[in-house]
């Protein structure tokens, strides 16, 4: 356990050490599309009744930003080991995969949650936010970033060169989260657009969440936490899958 | 007692290369053991597999009597290993670095351990520097440091000291050595081989993935090394027989002659004089372990 512990507190400091790319750059990013976004369309569109565009934005933002830097958290700091070789310090101690597995999970979480916190905070005064129901908000940031931190996982793993890794985050990530609906509800896609989003694990993440905040979303949040919830499960069995089996850590 | 490393029947193909192929070994506790062979003998792989970064493809092996594979964490925390890659993470200062090492084991508040390692590792004065700020001699002691934070009764050392200057290495011997005395066993490969001569009890020689040499230091140097004769003559000559037996190598005027006692080197001299020698230069040599690993590499 104490070896579980430590990694991830490995990990925690790691990103926090330079925090001003991990958590201040992306918290500035979001904001700069809450503004920019917030300002052309805020008279024009209008997604739930009786919610601003502006506050329909900041969930959105929110969750993008605690998807995107779980999954960069997770990615990096794996890829980063493995292309300097210091990942043979994780490998040699008596640490079981499973823990390795947790501690870089809950680590992207952490870090997710920082990003997210950060976003949430500097948008207050942009935005007013109701928070209905909370319990929501919290179910989806863990589960959506502990999915993130898991894909992060495989792809650290997987990709042998950065620009390998940048291609999983720019051409599937990214795409992936854009689409999901942080900047406008599904319903004013045309229906096969609406259709789909619904092959899209990320548009689930980012609607429940939103649901915590306003009691309103596209879809209900049962129906989401539940796609959401198989998804990180099988996600979760392929990448302990991938580590028991030493996936390109143990030759 | 078990022994401190016991290798039975590890093979390991990586594609079409075969890395191991059948290796049997034991090291006894408190041992100096050398590792020796050419690159791509397998030395790496054996310690990879060891130490759980690979799989072997059949066979066991144990430390101090656990499993690699069925007791890893038993394993694992008897055994240290100071890898050949100059690694280190950069985000980290050298004690943080020792301190997350520790934690990896399980083991918390081991600061007192981590000063005495420091302190004879001569890193007293680095502890608070970040790990990119060290010269490449700081670095490899710093990852001896890594590997002894556990205090483990094994320690593997995969060429700990390439491209580490004369004192330092002076410095790591004693400590290791120290190390030894206290009772570690201590694995060591190396391409200095005057280093394994001076350091290690008992040797192991790989050859494309097999043990081809496995003796106490002593027994290699007596059976396949000689103290030798280096001449260079005014002019090449033919050495007629006995002399001709105790021929090494001869390119040229340059003779290397072979004998097992001082007394020989006079019996020597006079058959090459009765040949017809001028000697011009001449020098003699002790029997020494880059004999014993030419020979055994050529042997096989």
């Amino acid at each position: 356990m104490e070896g579980f512990k430590t990694l991830l507190y490995k990990e925690c400091l790691r990103f926090w050490k330079v925090g001003f790319q991990t958590v201040l750059s992306p918290v500035l990013t979001a904001v700069l599309y809450l503004l920019i976004f917030g300002h052309v369309l805020e008279d024009h569109v209008q997604p739930y009744p009786g919610v601003s565009y502006t506050a329909f934005l900041v969930p959105g933002l929110v969750m993008m930003t605690v998807l995107q830097n779980a999954f960069a958290n997770s990615s990096s700091s794996l890829i980063q080991s493995k292309i300097t070789g210091n990942i043979v310090f994780v490998l040699l101690p008596p640490i079981s995969y499973r823990e390795f597995y947790a501690a870089y999970v809950i680590a992207s979480v952490l870090r997710g949650v920082a990003c997210g916190v950060g976003v949430l905070l500097v948008s207050l005064p942009f935005a007013a936010l109701s928070l209905a129901e909370p319990g929501w908000v919290m179910a989806f940031t863990l589960i959506g970033g502990a999915f993130l931190g898991s894909l992060g996982v495989i792809a650290g793993i997987w990709a042998d060169k950065f620009d390998q890794l940048a291609a999983f985050q720019n051409f599937l990530i990214m795409p992936l989260t854009m689409l999901s609906g942080v900047f406008y509800s599904i319903h004013s896609l045309p229906a096969f657009w609406q259709g789909v989003s619904h092959f899209n694990p990320f548009f689930f993440m980012i609607d429940g969440f939103r649901y915590g905040f306003f009691g309103v979303s596209d879809v209900s949040p049962w129906v989401s936490i539940g796609v959401v919830s198989v998804c990180f499960v099988v996600l979760a069995v392929i990448t302990l899958q991938m580590l028991a089996r030493g996936y390109k850590l143990r030759a | 007692m078990n022994p401190a490393i016991r290798v039975a029947g590890v093979t390991k193909r990586f594609r079409s290369l075969q890395a191991l192929a059948g290796v049997d070994l034991e090291v006894a506790q408190g041992e100096f053991f050398g590792l020796l062979g050419p690159n791509g003998a397998g030395k790496t792989t054996l310690i990879s597999c060891l130490a759980g970064l690979a799989r072997p493809d059949s066979g066991t092996l144990e430390v101090m009597g656990r499993d690699v594979v069925r007791d890893y964490r038993a394993a694992r925390m008897a055994l240290g290993v100071v890898p050949q890659e100059l690694v280190f993470d950069p985000f980290f200062s050298v004690r943080e670095m020792l301190r997350i090492q520790s934690g990896y084991f399980g083991i918390r508040n081991n600061d007192d351990w981590i000063d005495e390692i420091l302190h004879n590792l001569d890193l007293t004065g680095k502890a608070g520097a970040n790990m990119r700020m060290l010269s490449g001699g700081m670095k490899r002691r710093a990852l001896v440091a890594q590997a002894l934070v556990h205090r483990p009764p094994v320690i593997v050392l995969d060429e700990p000291t390439a491209g580490v200057d004369v004192e330092l290495r002076h410095g790591l011997w004693q400590f290791i050595r120290k190390l030894n005395q206290d009772g570690h066993t201590i694995v060591l490969t190396t391409h200095y081989l005057e280093e394994a001569e001076s350091l290690c009890g008992r040797i192991a020689m790989l050859k494309a993935g097999r043990v081809v040499a496995l003796d106490t230091t002593a027994n290699l140097l007596q059976r396949f090394a000689t103290h030798t004769l280096k001449l260079r003559l005014a002019a090449p000559v033919s050495l007629p027989p006995p002399f001709s037996a105790r021929i090494l190598s001869q390119e040229g005027a340059e003779l290397l002659l072979g004998f097992d006692h001082y007394d020989d080197v006079g019996h020597l001299l006079a058959g090459l004089r009765a040949a017809g020698g001028e000697i011009t230069d001449m020098a003699l040599g002790k029997p020494d372990m880059e004999q014993v690993f030419v020979g055994i590499m050529n042997q096989n």
